[in-house]
This record gives structure tokens, C-alpha cells and sequence, in this order.
């Protein structure tokens, strides 16, 4: 066994855990103790195998990469002459820190602030402008003059809906009173009674419940239902395999933050996480940075798609459907839900809405808990078999 | 059966070395014609000298499998691999008992003249002659000279219940069977498994293992790439099929091609005895890089443009 890293590493490398771990990776002692190994092994002059080792140690997600060598720009980099001259070499990376973390960081490794922070972003939501606080929810009349009161109500009901996705076939076998034989079972068995089958053992399929990725607008013309809909998301994901997207310019991926058990906590973090609730709609766009990152991710398992959109799309008709198309064929079943649908005399007119109609499997409101009690009764019908 | 090996595959490497440093693990790699970056050989130097599994991610096509082919090479070491697929169990990933077999041996001890008592009868059906390896069973009870390599292929394509065992597999190196007890590796293999990210693994399993994602290779590695793999490409057709496939990349396709694409694209004008690409050459065999219909017709119509700007690269 080689010598351990010099003694002096030690504490640094433990306070550079600590900084991943601030910024949102997992550097625990298990992890900490496998990076004191590994750099006994490592060349301790050649700072790039110094940052691969680390790298392999503390990081196992792609999406975690950017984070890690921000990091260790930062936390790393040996003092330069031309730091006096206000030049930071190599530091001029940015971490996802909460800002009382920058500022302690920043004091204990002799930076400013706005080195350690994410270039120009404000972590403040804008959250007066949403319809995320109680009073604006009042306010507004629309989504059924819902009460603060009442949305609890709603998320109780919707907690306690009785429906659950439908299942599909997996290929998995387990016992059954018909199906297949198993032979394993059956010769099991036959052994002690001679080598004799007595009993047919058999098994089929077991089925599991289908994979939900949720894809919903967050954009201005769909402001008084966001709130709504996240407390719906935050209900199936609390009990169903649910993969959550958000979108208004942007499409980004919320199904981690939803993972909270708390409901106000959860929003508070999706409203952190997202950056552009309440923009213009890019529908297309959304779409399409869903099937190039995300489909083959997310829509495995026979997964059914529910956008929910009021079709107001400031894209190219033409680009929306492309990409429907492409998400048809990739999902079990693609359901659209519309909040204008429950408004009485709606026609699906708008560019967006017509173009989409075609590609879609089901065209339901969602309006109303009535509405969303039905959706779930469509999602609990749902086929068994994997393909359409 | 998946995962199972032919008997050729079986044997015996002469004894070499375990890798000495980064350097010794990059210089091997390179020896075999795989051209990988610098944080691969760390990472798998490591791995060896830590004795973790190594867990490697990627986009389709960039050398994950490949990569722990050439390490069982490296190291001399048997190649053991077992391929995930949905509702991958215990019964094809470590072992199953020959029922066939063994109720067939029921049979003749029962007609022989010597009526065994049940409890021999049992001893003997349920010893190793009727029992069926798997690879994972056949990577831990293995006496090797050299430890081999273990290589779990596409475990996102395997259930959260795999997973599971796979977990705990991992941080004990044994299997018990009931019938016969608990089989400890005598030397632990060194395991490889890779992931193309259809799903996300869960945490607790990259938690044991050391992680590296390979990216696409830059112009410069991947033409050494084409040189390495594909020779029978001429040296411009290299360059100009890797600058082409990485104007590829930078487009907004479905599916983005790999270097297993780049490799198969090379090879394809090289069959066809082109030395350098042209416009013609490039319509005739896009399927080569590009599966699906909606890329083939984006870059259809782009095709001048990538060529003039895959020539000057």
C-alpha cells in the first residue's frame, strides 16, 4: 500500500468536498476516503491526472461535469501574479451555490462573490409576478376562483383520487395460475417425486405500471393554472413513476425537484429550478429539446406523454408538428390537455392547437378537478400491451 | 444465450502485469489500437489499484464496450461479458440447474439396481455437474491466473430489481446458492459496466464504482480513431469522413452519430474505393451515420455545405 497524499492534502481535500457538496454533488466520507486513495496513486505534480482522479471519484452524473470543473477551478487553481492585477486565471467559472454559501466560500478562499456565483443570475425568483403567491391566486378569477383553501382541498382530492396508471406487460415472469410453463418450478418439483411431473407449474408476465412524463406549459397565457398543475404533478409524483418537464422559452426538467415531500417546498424549489415561468411559448422548440435530450431517456417502458398546453405558440406551425410526429411515435399514447377546452364555445383555433390536434391521441380539458378525475380514469384504462 | 462466451473465448492469456501508471495504462490502450483520452486511463487506473467497479456513461457508439474488451486485453485477463436487456433475472445472469439433466439422472438412478436413498439422490443433482454458470456466478468463482474482467453492457436496459442484486453483488463479491452455500470470489474480478442513460441508474450503484463519461472525440482524436480502426480508409478520407461526421454533430439531428459511425461510414467509401468524399459519395451512404428518416432529409439538403466545410477542416 503506497503512502497516503501528503499530510497537508488532506484537510484541503476535505474542504473541497465540502464545496461539491454545497454546490450539490454527493461528497460524502465514503466518497472523500475513496479520493484520499485514489490520489495516493497519482502523480500529485500533473494537475491534470490530479483533476481526473477527482473527477472520477466525486462525480457520476454527466450533468454533475460542469459543476465538478467549476469547482475545481476554483478551489484549485494556485495563486497567479496575475490575480494582484485583478485577473483571475481559470476562476472564471460559476457554481450553483446558494448566495450565503458564496459569500462563506468566497471569504475562505479569498474571492469576491461574483466569482463564485453563477454569472448575472439573480437566485431570487421573480415571484411576485407568478401565480405562485396565495393572494394572486385569489385574485384571479379564472381557474374556478380557487381559494387557497380550496387548492389544498384539490391537492388532498387529488392525493386521494382513486385512479392509478394503467399497467403494461414487462418481461419479467413471476408465478401464475396459467401462462408459460416453468420449468424451473415444475422440475423443482417433479425431483421429489422421482424425476416424475406431477405439477405443471406456470407463470406469466408480470405487469407494472406505465412510466407518466408530464410536459407542461408555464408560459404567460398559461399563468393561473401553473400552480394548479404543479400541485397535480406533485400528486402523481408522489405515487406514480412520473418524469416532470416544464417549458415557456425553455424546456427544463423538474422531475428531482418534485421528488420533495412536502408540497410548498417542492414548489418553492421548482420555482427556484425554473427560469422562465411566465415567458413567451416556444411550443416547438420545447418539444424538440425534449426529443433530442430527453425521449430516449424518459419514454422507455411504453411511457404515456401528457402535454398540457393551451396551444398559444409563437413557433412555426409547421415546426410544432415535426416534433409531435417524432414524440408519437416514441411514446405508448400522447395526450393533450387544455385548459381553454373547458371554456365554454372554445374552439381549438389557434395555430399552435390546430397543427397539434392531428398527432395527438386524446384532446382533454383540464380546467377543473372533474377534469383531471377523468384524465386519471383515462390514464387507469389504458392498454396493457406495449405498442399502440 | 446472452452473455455467454464460446469456448474460444476461454483461453488463457500468458500472465502480464498488472499497469504500472497512467501513462503504462494509456501507452497499453494505445498498443491495441484503442485511442482513448487521458481521464480514461485515469479512471481505469484506479479502478485497478482501488479495486472498484469502473462505471462508464456515454452516448451510443463512443467506445464504451470496447473499452473493456481492450482492458481484459491489457491485462491478460478473460473477458467475461454479461449483456442487460429488460427482465434480465437471476436464472441468466448467474446461474440456473440443469432441470432437464437432472431429472433425467433422477430417472436412471431409478431404474439402476441400487436404489439410492432420496437424500444422496438430492447430494448428487444438486452438485456443480448439472448446474448452468451464468457469467456473474462465472466471474466470481473463477481461479483465473489474472483476476477477469467482468463487463455489465447496458445496465440501463436492465430493471430496478437487477440493479438491486447487481448492488449487492458488487459490495460482497459472493453468491450464495442453497443448495450447494456461499461462493466468495477468491480474487475479486474487475468490473466494468456501462450505461448508454436511457434510464437513470440509481445513485447507491455509481455510489461503489468510480465514474467516467466519454465524450465524442475532437477532430484530431477522432481521425487517429479512423486511422487506428479503419486503415483500410486512406489517410484524407479519414480526415475529411471524421470532420464531416463532426459537422454532424453540431446540427440539430435526433440521433446523433457516434464514432461507431464514423468508423462504419469510413469503412462504407473505403468498400467503394473512394479516396476522398464528394457529393455523391456522401448521399449514397449517409445511412451509414444517420438512422433516422427525418436526419437523413435534414442533412440531404445541407450536403455541399458540409462538405465544403469538412474539406477545409
Amino acid at each position: 500500500m503506497p503512502e497516503p497524499a501528503s499530510p497537508d492534502l488532506l484537510p484541503r481535500l476535505g474542504a473541497f468536498a465540502r464545496l461539491l457538496h454545497d454546490a450539490g454533488l454527493e461528497a460524502g466520507p465514503r466518497r472523500l476516503t475513496d479520493a484520499t486513495r485514489a490520489l495516493a496513486f497519482i502523480d500529485l505534480k500533473q494537475q491534470r491526472d490530479f483533476r481526473n482522479a477527482l473527477r472520477s471519484v466525486f462525480v457520476s452524473r454527466k450533468e454533475d461535469l460542469p459543476t465538478f470543473e467549476a469547482a475545481f477551478d476554483i478551489f484549485w487553481s494556485p495563486l497567479d501574479p496575475r490575480a494582484s492585477a485583478g485577473m483571475i486565471p481559470g476562476r472564471n467559472r460559476s457554481l450553483p451555490l446558494s448566495p450565503e454559501r458564496a459569500k462563506a466560500w468566497a471569504n475562505a478562499l479569498g474571492l469576491n462573490t461574483s466569482e463564485m456565483n453563477r454569472k448575472g443570475e439573480d437566485q431570487e425568483f421573480p415571484a411576485s409576478s407568478s401565480g405562485y403567491s396565495a393572494e394572486e391566486l385569489l385574485r384571479n378569477k379564472d381557474f374556478e376562483q380557487m381559494t387557497w383553501a380550496e387548492t389544498e382541498q384539490v391537492r388532498r382530492l387529488l392525493e386521494q383520487a382513486p385512479w392509478r396508471v394503467a399497467e403494461r406487460r414487462t418481461r419479467r415472469l413471476r408465478p401464475a395460475r396459467s401462462g408459460r410453463i416453468d420449468l424451473r418450478r415444475s422440475a423443482r418439483h417433479a425431483i421429489r417425486s422421482s424425476g416424475e411431473l406431477m405439477t405443471l407449474f406456470r407463470r406469466k408476465p408480470r405487469v407494472r405500471r406505465r412510466p407518466l412524463v408530464l410536459i407542461c406549459d408555464v408560459s404567460g397565457s398559461m399563468e393561473r393554472y401553473s400552480r394548479l398543475l404543479m400541485i397535480f404533478a406533485h400528486a402523481i409524483a408522489r405515487r406514480e413513476d412520473l418524469e416532470a418537464f416544464v417549458f415557456s422559452t425553455r424546456l427544463t426538467r423538474i422531475t428531482r425537484l418534485l421528488r420533495q415531500r412536502d408540497l410548498d417546498r417542492a414548489l418553492e424549489s421548482v420555482s427556484k429550478g425554473v427560469h422562465d415561468f411566465s415567458g413567451g411559448t416556444r411550443i416547438g422548440d420545447a418539444l424538440g429539446t425534449f426529443n433530442r435530450q430527453w425521449a430516449r431517456r424518459v419514454l422507455g417502458h411504453g411511457a404515456v406523454v401528457i402535454i398540457i398546453s393551451d396551444g398559444w405558440d409563437r413557433g412555426d406551425p409547421a415546426h410544432l408538428a415535426a416534433e409531435l410526429l417524432h414524440l408519437r411515435r416514441s411514446a405508448h399514447r400522447l395526450i393533450w390537455l387544455n385548459p381553454l377546452l373547458g371554456t365554454e364555445g372554445y374552439q381549438p383555433l389557434t395555430r399552435g392547437m390546430a397543427a397539434a390536434l392531428p398527432f395527438c391521441d386524446d384532446f382533454l380539458t383540464a380546467h377543473n378537478v372533474q377534469a383531471l378525475d377523468d384524465l386519471g380514469r383515462l390514464l387507469a384504462g389504458l392498454d396493457a400491451r406495449t405498442s399502440r | 444465450m446472452a452473455g455467454q462466451l464460446s469456448p474460444g473465448h476461454l483461453v488463457r492469456f500468458v500472465t502480464v502485469t498488472a499497469p504500472l501508471s497512467i501513462d503504462d495504462v494509456e501507452r497499453r490502450l494505445r498498443e491495441r489500437r484503442y485511442i482513448g483520452d487521458r481521464g480514461l486511463a485515469t479512471s481505469i487506473f484506479l479502478a485497478l489499484q482501488l479495486k472498484k467497479p469502473l462505471f462508464i456513461e456515454g452516448e451510443a457508439g463512443v467506445g464504451k464496450t470496447e473499452a473493456a474488451k481492450v482492458m481484459a486485453e491489457v491485462l491478460g485477463a478473460r473477458l467475461i461479458r454479461l449483456q442487460c436487456y429488460e427482465g434480465i433475472d437471476l436464472a441468466h445472469a448467474v446461474y440456473e440447474w440443469n432441470y432437464p439433466r437432472q431429472l433425467l439422472h433422477i430417472r436412471l438412478m431409478d431404474e439402476g439396481a441400487d436404489k439410492t436413498d432420496r437424500r444422496t439422490a438430492e447430494r448428487e443433482i444438486f452438485s456443480s455437474e448439472f448446474l448452468l454458470r451464468r457469467p456473474l456466478l462465472d466471474a466470481i468463482d473463477n481461479d483465473d491466473a489474472t483476476p477477469p474482467v467482468l463487463l455489465i453492457d447496458e445496465i440501463d436496459r436492465s430493471d430496478e430489481e437487477f440493479e438491486a442484486f447487481l448492488l449487492e453483488l458488487l459490495s460482497e463479491f459472493q453468491i450464495s446458492i442453497p443448495e450447494i452455500g456461499t461462493i466468495k470470489a477468491k480474487q475479486v474480478p474487475f468490473v466494468v459496466i456501462t450505461s448508454n442513460r436511457t434510464r437513470e441508474v440509481h445513485d447507491a450503484l455509481k455510489r461503489r464504482c468510480l465514474y467516467h463519461w466519454i465524450d465524442y472525440p475532437d477532430l484530431d482524436k477522432e481521425v487517429e480513431i479512423v486511422r487506428a480502426r479503419a486503415p483500410e480508409a486512406a489517410d484524407g478520407l479519414a480526415r475529411e469522413v471524421a470532420a464531416l461526421v463532426q459537422g454532424l454533430r453540431g446540427m440539430d439531428l435526433y440521433k446523433v452519430p457516434g464514432v461507431a459511425e464514423t468508423l462504419d461510414w469510413a469503412r462504407s467509401l473505403a468498400a467503394l474505393g473512394a479516396t476522398r468524399i464528394d457529393a455523391n459519395l456522401v448521399n449514397a451512404t449517409m445511412g451509414a451515420a444517420l438512422k433516422y428518416q427525418e436526419d437523413l432529409e435534414k442533412v440531404r439538403e445541407q450536403v455541399p455545405a458540409l462538405i465544403e466545410k469538412a474539406q477545409r477542416a
